[in-house]
């Protein structure tokens, strides 16, 4: 029992003393076991459940923080108040909330890189990314981002110029970044829902560059 | 506390991998993890900070073995024991216990919606000099508390400037154990990337963290 590798799973270290039927090992019938047992106890409604679920897969996600972007390339009074005070302009187009109650949007610039990482934890502006990726998540973002920066974008193609400031936004707070990136060139006659098509959940955490190719395949 | 969490400036943990395509959850029990921590907060019985250090809390070799919502499910278990909301029997068990009562939930799939938008605001309307001003050099405290913070090791002891004052919030360090929200003045701090990883880094290169007046000191 005092074995602290288990100290948060003590369970584990008894399994041989119960019936394995009531000490599920495997997450998912962990999860349906806490499940009903919060939704029996009455702390939990499981349309609720449904409820988030569906707002997250299909409701919040990379296409708000694209719109925001789409629209700072066309707005140039909408870019200002973005950079000012990016809650309140993001707010402007109907994002906030959970995990976006306060952000700030930093901006890309032929000499400016700004690159977004959680090295604590995975703090991540859902209201207009959605739910991180699982590569913004690991240890090997986690850790590297903040010490090899340019290691760790060239793993996503994207090699910089030495002279190039990369500014690494470490999200230690409930403040939350957005990256605003370059406008590709050649994109003047692109109306701001085709510019937001053009716009990837990497290039607004500051990993990928946009460009004018239709990003299949490219979150 | 210094965990493993703490990964900024840690090596050795492997090349970045995207994944293409990536779905929003890789199994449905993920989603229900999820759903199941938003449901259980609502209760109130912990805030963010809290669940952040019951993650932490899980031991070292496991967190690096967990997925991300492996350690939300560790972390939901403890927080809804801790707090009360379930009894250690029931969690093994999946069963409430005989004498429990059945409540309401305090979210249901209507109100949902409204609870996204009202997100977690920890900023603060009450009056707290600020320590520190847009410009001044300060340090990172060189403390190593056993407990939550959000100071990250990395910028212990370094030396940075405050680029901006975000205001008054809550003070993750005591709140997340309880303690009170202390709640003071929150900055941006620039840390020059060759303060922090001496002449291996670009010499324009800075990491911009989030820092309550708690973890700085004048330099």
């Amino acid at each position: 029992m005092h074995d602290p590798a288990h100290a948060q799973e003590p369970h584990q270290k008894n399994d041989h003393e119960h019936d394995h039927s009531l000490v599920p090992s495997d997450p998912a019938l962990r999860v349906k076991s806490l499940e009903s047992l919060l939704v029996e106890k009455g702390l939990v409604d499981p349309a609720a459940l449904d409820a988030l679920i569906d707002t997250y897969e299909h409701k919040i996600g990379p296409r708000n923080g694209a719109q925001v972007v789409a629209r700072a390339w066309v707005d140039a009074a909408f870019k200002k108040r973005l950079l000012a005070n990016g809650t309140a302009a993001i707010g402007e187009l109907g994002f906030g909330g959970r995990g976006g109650d306060y952000l700030q949007v930093v901006e890309n610039t032929p000499s400016v890189h700004n690159l977004i990482v959680c090295t604590l934890c995975s703090c991540y502006p859902w209201a207009v990314l959605g739910l991180p990726p699982i590569w913004y998540k690991s240890a090997a973002y986690r850790s590297r981002a903040v010490i090899d920066p340019r290691g760790v974008l060239r793993e996503f193609g994207l090699e910089l110029p030495k002279e190039t400031e990369i500014r690494i936004w470490d999200s230690t707070a409930e403040l939350r970044y957005l990256v605003l990136p370059e406008r590709p060139a050649g994109s003047d006659k692109l109306s701001e829902d085709d510019l937001a098509a053009l716009v990837t959940r990497d290039a607004m955490i500051g990993v990928a560059k946009v460009t004018l190719a239709k990003p299949e395949g490219r979150p | 506390m210094n965990g493993v969490h703490d990964m900024g400036g840690m090596q050795n943990m492997g090349p970045v991998q995207p994944e293409k395509n990536e779905p929003v959850f890789h199994e449905r029990w993920e989603g229900r993890v999820l759903a199941l921590m938003l449901a259980s907060g609502a209760w109130r019985k912990w805030n963010i900070d809290a669940m952040r250090c019951a993650i932490e809390s899980i031991a070292p070799a496991e967190y690096l073995r967990m997925s991300y919502y492996e350690k939300w499910l560790a972390a939901l278990r403890e927080l809804l024991v801790k707090r009360g909301l379930v009894t250690r029997a029931e969690i093994e068990s999946g069963i409430p216990e005989a004498c429990s009562p059945k409540v309401t939930p305090p979210l249901s799939a209507e109100t949902v919606p409204q609870a996204i938008a009202r997100g977690n605001p920890v900023s603060r309307d009450v009056p707290a000099a600020a320590r520190f001003k847009v410009g001044q050099r300060v340090r990172g405290r060189n403390i190593h508390p056993t407990g939550h913070t959000r100071l990250p090791r990395y910028a212990r002891g370094k030396l940075g400037t405050v680029e901006r004052d975000h205001g008054v919030f809550v003070f993750p360090d005591t709140n997340a154990h309880f303690l009170g929200e202390k709640p003071q003045h929150l900055y941006s701090v620039r840390f020059a990337a060759r303060e922090l990883w001496g002449e291996q880094a670009a010499p324009r290169d800075a990491v911009y963290v989030n820092l309550w007046d708690d973890h700085l000191e004048p330099a």
